[in-house]
C-alpha cells in the first residue's frame, strides 16, 4: 500500500518543542491533488492512482493533456504522479489534501536532488583523499589513487567509482518525523532535511 | 517567504516580552537550567557581539571575558529557556557585528557608552 500526495518544498525553519529542545524542520506545502486516472488490475493489469498537482495555465499545456485533465474535470497541473496500489477507493477528478496525513507519525519524502555538476571522489564517493599535505603531495590530494592491479587483468573492472555527475538524482528518505500538518494552508512539517532545492517537487508517501 | 511564516507561528507561543537591543549593548541573559528534576536560573552578562537571522531562528551572541578566558555563548531569541534579558548599558558601536572585539584585551576592549535622551 502506498498511499501519499506531490508537494513543494517551501524551505526550512527550527521550532521548539514542549520540552524547550530546537527542532529543524522542512515545510512542505503538500496537495491539494487530483485524482485524473484510476488505473485498475481489469484494465490496466495493475492497480493504481495518478495525482496531478500546482496548476498551470492551458495555452501552456498541450492538446492531449487539456482532454486528459478535461476527463477528470479540473484545469492542467505540471506535475502528475502515480501511487500504486493505493487501499482507497477514489473516483476520477476527487480532490485529496493533506488531511489523509493527519495520523501519521512517519512519512517518507522523494526528491531531486540538487545538481553539483562534474565533481571529484572525495564529494561524489566520499573518497578520503590524502591524509596529509606534505609528504611531496604536490597536486594529488584529492586523487581517486589507484584503479585496480596491472598486467591482469589489464582492465578497470565495471562500477569503479569515479568522478563524474554529482547530484540531481531521485533520492529518497524514509521514516521522516511529521512534526505538524496544517490543512488551512496544505502545509505538512517534517523533522530534518530533504533532498531538492527550494520550490522543487517531492512526493511524501505514508 | 510567507508560508515559512505560516508554518512558524503555528508553533509560536504567546511572544514574550523583549527588550529592544543590539550590538555593542551589555546584557544579562537569566536562562533556566533544568537539573534532573530541579530547575534554577544562571545569569550570563556579556556584551552582545552580533543578532543574526530572523521570525522564529533569530539568535544573538553574548561575550564575556571570564577568568582572562573570553567565551562566547549563542542563544535563541524565542527560546523557551530564556527567563528574561536584561539590558545593563547601551553601548555606542558603528557596526552591526563587533567582531574586532575579540582580538582586544584589556582597557582597548572597552565599548562607549551611548548617551541617551530618555532613561532605560
Amino acid at each position: 500500500m502506498s498511499a501519499g500526495l506531490i508537494g513543494r518544498k517551501i524551505g526550512m525553519t527550527s521550532v521548539f518543542s514542549a520540552e524547550g529542545k530546537n527542532i529543524p524542520c522542512t515545510v512542505i506545502e503538500a496537495g491539494p491533488c487530483v485524482v485524473t486516472q484510476v488505473r485498475t488490475s481489469e484494465k490496466d493489469g495493475y492497480n493504481a492512482i495518478q495525482l496531478a498537482f500546482d496548476d498551470k495555465k492551458e495555452k501552456q499545456t498541450g492538446r492531449p493533456m487539456i482532454g486528459h485533465f478535461k476527463k477528470a474535470n479540473t484545469t492542467p497541473k505540471r506535475k502528475v504522479v502515480e501511487f500504486r496500489d493505493w487501499d482507497n477507493t477514489h473516483q476520477l477528478g476527487d480532490v485529496i489534501t493533506v488531511d489523509i496525513f493527519n495520523d501519521d507519525r512517519w512519512v517518507d519524502v522523494s526528491g531531486i536532488t540538487k545538481g553539483k555538476g562534474f565533481q571529484g571522489v572525495v564529494k561524489r564517493h566520499g573518497f578520503g583523499g590524502v591524509g596529509g599535505q606534505t609528504h611531496g603531495q604536490h597536486n594529488r590530494l584529492r586523487a581517486p589513487g589507484s584503479m585496480g592491479a596491472s598486467s591482469f587483468p589489464s582492465r578497470v573492472f565495471p562500477g569503479k567509482r569515479l568522478p563524474g555527475r554529482t547530484g540531481n538524482d531521485k533520492v529518497t528518505i524514509t521514516n521522516l518525523r511529521v512534526l505538524k500538518v496544517i490543512p488551512e494552508s496544505n502545509l505538512l512539517l517534517i523533522k530534518g532535511s530533504i533532498p531538492g532545492a527550494k520550490g522543487s517537487y517531492l512526493i511524501i508517501e505514508k | 517567504m510567507d508560508l515559512i511564516k505560516v508554518a512558524e507561528n503555528s508553533f509560536a507561543v504567546e511572544a514574550k516580552e523583549c527588550p529592544d537591543f543590539r550590538s555593542g549593548d551589555t546584557i544579562t541573559v537569566h536562562y533556566k537550567i533544568i537539573e534532573g528534576s530541579k530547575e534554577r536560573i544562571q545569569n550570563y552578562r556579556g556584551v552582545v557581539i552580533q543578532r543574526k537571522g530572523s521570525g522564529a531562528t533569530e539568535s544573538f551572541t553574548v561575550r564575556k571575558v571570564s577568568g582572562g578566558i573570553g567565551v562566547e555563548r549563542i542563544f535563541p531569541l524565542n527560546s523557551p529557556f530564556i527567563d528574561e534579558i536584561e539590558v545593563n548599558k547601551r553601548g555606542k558601536v558603528r557596526r552591526a557585528r563587533i567582531y574586532y572585539l575579540r582580538d582586544l584585551t584589556g582597557k582597548k576592549a572597552r565599548i562607549k557608552e551611548k548617551k541617551r535622551k530618555t532613561e532605560v
